[in-house]
């Protein structure tokens, strides 16, 4: 267990090493380049953190906050305000005790989001993850309208081992949503994961398209446990932040899943969204392999954004 | 909202500056720092921000600028200038190979980007132009990558060349150029999969490719919601792979672009094509102007103009036709669902509003009140009508109107308040018969007039 977890804190550190490089070497030069604490010093902070794609208002709450904070404690060092910056993000971050409930009762998981982001891979991992966990997992292919879709996920589906319901090109996804619920309970399934094809949220009818099969589950299945989980890309800009605001308000939202964090993608949108719409970040994504979706642990994450326990090797840029 | 907001930050300045007679430093310094944040906001790269900041403030504080005519809207000129110059003045094109020689193109991008999508509109772009294309599925490892090409592929008509996942990318690309040689293909496209630019071992598979084999063209595809890291990104795949322009997808969400900006400032590639929907036909030429118009909030009036120029081309006759009849007011219920075809044939009401000037925030509202659905019931009701009663409106009776309001499985209630909607923009048409109204918008009842006929 122990041996696992460092594998995937190394590995996390590994993924968002350039993030790190990228944010951690420009706040050090802020906290070693200015003497006093200024406005010139904010200034400089702001800008640093909105580069790591924290974004404009996620950026001025948290300089806000620090300000307050070094205000009351009186703080002149620019060097100790770095500590208080971890903190406080760290803080915003921390994921509820509740998050991961639906390991436990009977559940229906749709997996979310705008076009590649890593929906189909994200629900074939958390197959093989639940599966691992002892969990009898049905797998839907509500995604039919990209071309290979099905295929796609039907090969993930014979990787973890797992059924898989639907997946033919051009049929109706609410009518596989509906099959599917009803498959669950019929073969009493702990958990049915539903991948849906990608849509970008400004696409009124597909949106309405998703709210029809959030509509279906609650109607059919109305005593599992609902999670809904928005895939975000972690390259993405301020875009995912309107994603996941537009998403949820045709179905709610109870988590998200960042994907691709394994690149020089800069980790700040999920301060960004944790800050603004208090959608707590559930599972990253570091890598390729089954094993690099991993549960969100905001100390880790913190921790290795802002290289709080020193890197043995410097990976190469 | 972090994107919407950013226009209407930035039209915000540009009204307060065109206020004033007379600016001082201050003014445009302040000014330009809202452009700043504006420009953040919308992902454009840090880096790229401050010296288009700086390019702009040097030409803007000046006493030419400052104490001229017209000094806002020369700041709000430059501005628009600096962004033009930013993302490369002229619309480029993919460079062909002359004659009948073949063209390599190859695709590289992060997962996800949307290459295998690009691919295929690209050789339904080509196939536009005469070429002959032949995709090759190059990427061995995504599960159903394959079969994805493959379907794309026979949608567009396009042959594609694949030796499943078992040989090594760079040697099903050399046998697709011999395929493409003995079966008259003028154009190689190479599918790869999608990579990071960090692992090395996937980004010398690109570099092995292009080593063995002569590349002509190497794209890279990049999504347009990519935030900072966009330029990293392009810099990584150009400096080890090289690259000679970028295809920028998923145009058509809401962002403002801000990758564009920054790619093209950094690498210096230029941007070839715009993916700008689901369907394998959305893809569009890169027009530099256009796009910083659209980042500015003024809204994108000549894609429109394009557009609606495209749909009339086949038809324009008819187009002509509709609008002299108007001019009478003779507009009946067949030139009506008429000009509701031509409207979806431009991406439907909201594609359209969310192009004109100052409406890119509106235009979701409107569309939701505009609804697609409620014209689908309107059409509905037009189609529930005879022939005769299209073209003579006057035909329509109670009893009548009953069997159209069952036909189109409305109320009677709708069925009356569309037909009176109807005869009332037709007086107005009838009014304004003598007045200019040419073109496109002319060809939709109400739009210029006032009132929807619903």
């Amino acid at each position: 267990m122990g041996e696992e977890k460092k594998g995937f804190f190394s590995r996390l550190k590994e993924g968002l090493s350039k993030t790190r490089n990228n944010i951690v070497r420009g706040i050090d030069n802020v906290f070693s380049g200015f003497s006093a604490i200024d406005e010139d010093f904010y200034e400089e902070l702001e800008e640093i953190l909105i580069m790591g794609d924290i974004g404009v208002n996620a950026t001025g709450e948290i300089v806000e906050r620090l300000k307050a904070q070094v205000k009351e404690q009186r703080i002149k060092e620019p060097y100790a305000c770095k500590q208080l910056l971890i903190d406080s993000i760290r803080e915003q971050m921390r994921v509820d005790d509740t998050a991961y409930d639906f390991e436990h009762q009977k559940s229906v998981i749709m997996v979310i989001g705008v076009n590649g982001v890593g929906k189909t891979t994200s629900v074939g991992k958390l197959a093989g993850k639940l599966k691992d966990n002892g969990l009898k997992v049905l797998i839907a292919a509500a995604d039919t309208f990209r071309a290979a879709a099905g295929e796609q996920l039907a090969e993930w589906a014979r990787r973890a081992d797992v059924d898989m319901i639907g997946g033919r090109e051009g049929t109706d996804p609410a009518s596989v949503v509906y099959d599917a619920v009803n498959a669950a309970k019929a073969r009493h399934a702990d958990v049915l994961l539903i991948d849906t094809a990608g849509r970008l949220h400004n696409k009124k009818n597909l949106m309405e398209e998703l709210r029809k099969m959030n509509r279906i589950i609650d109607r059919e299945f109305p005593d599992a446990h609902r999670e809904n989980l928005i895939v975000l890309d972690g390259t993405t800009g301020q875009n995912a932040m309107v994603q996941a605001r537009e998403f949820g308000e045709v179905a709610n939202l109870t988590g998200i899943i960042l994907t691709k964090m394994d690149g020089t993608a800069k980790g700040g949108i999920a301060v960004a969204i944790q800050s603004q719409l208090q959608v707590p970040v559930k599972y990253i994504g570091v890598g390729e392999t089954l094993d690099d979706l991993q549960k969100f642990d905001s100390d880790e994450f913190v921790n290795a954004l802002f290289d709080v326990e020193p890197l043995e090797e410097e990976p190469e840029l | 909202m972090a994107f919407e907001s950013l226009t209407d930050k930035l039209q915000n300045v540009f009204k307060r500056l065109r206020g004033k007679g007379r600016l001082t430093e201050e003014d445009v310094r302040s000014a330009l720092k809202e452009v700043k944040m504006a420009l953040l906001e919308a992902d454009v790269n840090f880096k790229v921000v401050k010296q288009f900041i700086k390019a702009v403030e040097e030409r803007a504080i000046g006493q030419d600028v400052m104490n001229g005519l017209n000094p806002g809207q020369m700041v709000i000129k430059i501005v628009n200038e600096e962004m033009i110059s930013l993302m490369g003045s002229e619309t480029t094109e993919i460079a062909m190979q002359p004659g009948k020689s073949i063209t390599v193109i190859m695709m590289a991008g992060l997962q996800g980007a949307g290459k295998t999508t690009a691919t295929a509109k690209i050789a339904g772009k080509l196939k536009l132009k005469g070429k002959k294309s032949l995709l090759v599925a190059c990427d061995i490892y995504r599960p159903a990558a394959i079969e994805q090409l493959e379907i794309n592929g026979r949608k567009q008509e396009v042959d594609v060349f694949s030796m499943g996942s078992d040989h090594k990318p760079v040697e099903i690309a050399r046998e697709a150029i011999a395929h493409a040689m003995k079966n008259g293909h003028n154009v190689v496209i190479l599918d790869t999969a999608g990579r990071l630019h960090v692992d090395e071992g996937m980004m010398q598979e690109l570099q092995e490719i292009k080593e063995q084999i002569a590349v002509h063209q190497t794209l890279l595809v990049v999504d347009a919601m990519t935030g900072q890291d966009a330029v990293n990104v392009a810099k990584e795949f150009d400096e080890k792979v090289g690259i000679d322009g970028v295809v920028l997808t998923k145009m058509d969400g809401d962002t403002r672009g801000g990758a564009a900006l920054s790619i093209k400032a950094v690498t210096g590639k230029p941007i070839l094509y715009v993916g700008m929907g689901e369907k394998l036909s959305d893809m569009e030429q890169f027009y530099p102007d256009r796009m910083a118009s659209r980042i500015l909030g003024m809204g994108d009036v000549l894609s429109l103009i394009d557009k609606a120029q495209a749909s009339l081309d086949l038809d324009e006759d008819k187009g002509r036709e509709m609008a002299g009849r108007m001019k009478k007011g003779k507009f009946d219920f067949e030139d009506y669902l008429e000009s509701m075809r031509q409207m979806r044939k431009l991406g439907g009401i909201g594609s359209i509003l969310s192009m004109l000037p100052g409406m890119g925030s509106k235009a979701g509202d409107l569309e939701s009140q505009v609804s697609e659905k409620q014209l689908a019931r309107t059409e509905a009701i037009v189609l529930s009508m005879t022939p005769q009663e299209r073209r003579n409106p006057k035909l329509l009776n109670p009893k009548r109107k009953h069997r159209i309001a069952k036909g189109a499985g409305v109320d009677i209630s709708e069925v009356n308040r569309f037909i009176k909607q109807f005869e009332q923009s037709q007086k107005m048409m009838k009014q304004f018969g003598g007045g200019k109204r040419r073109g496109m918008l002319g060809g939709f009842p109400g739009m210029g007039g006032g009132k929807f006929p619903f």
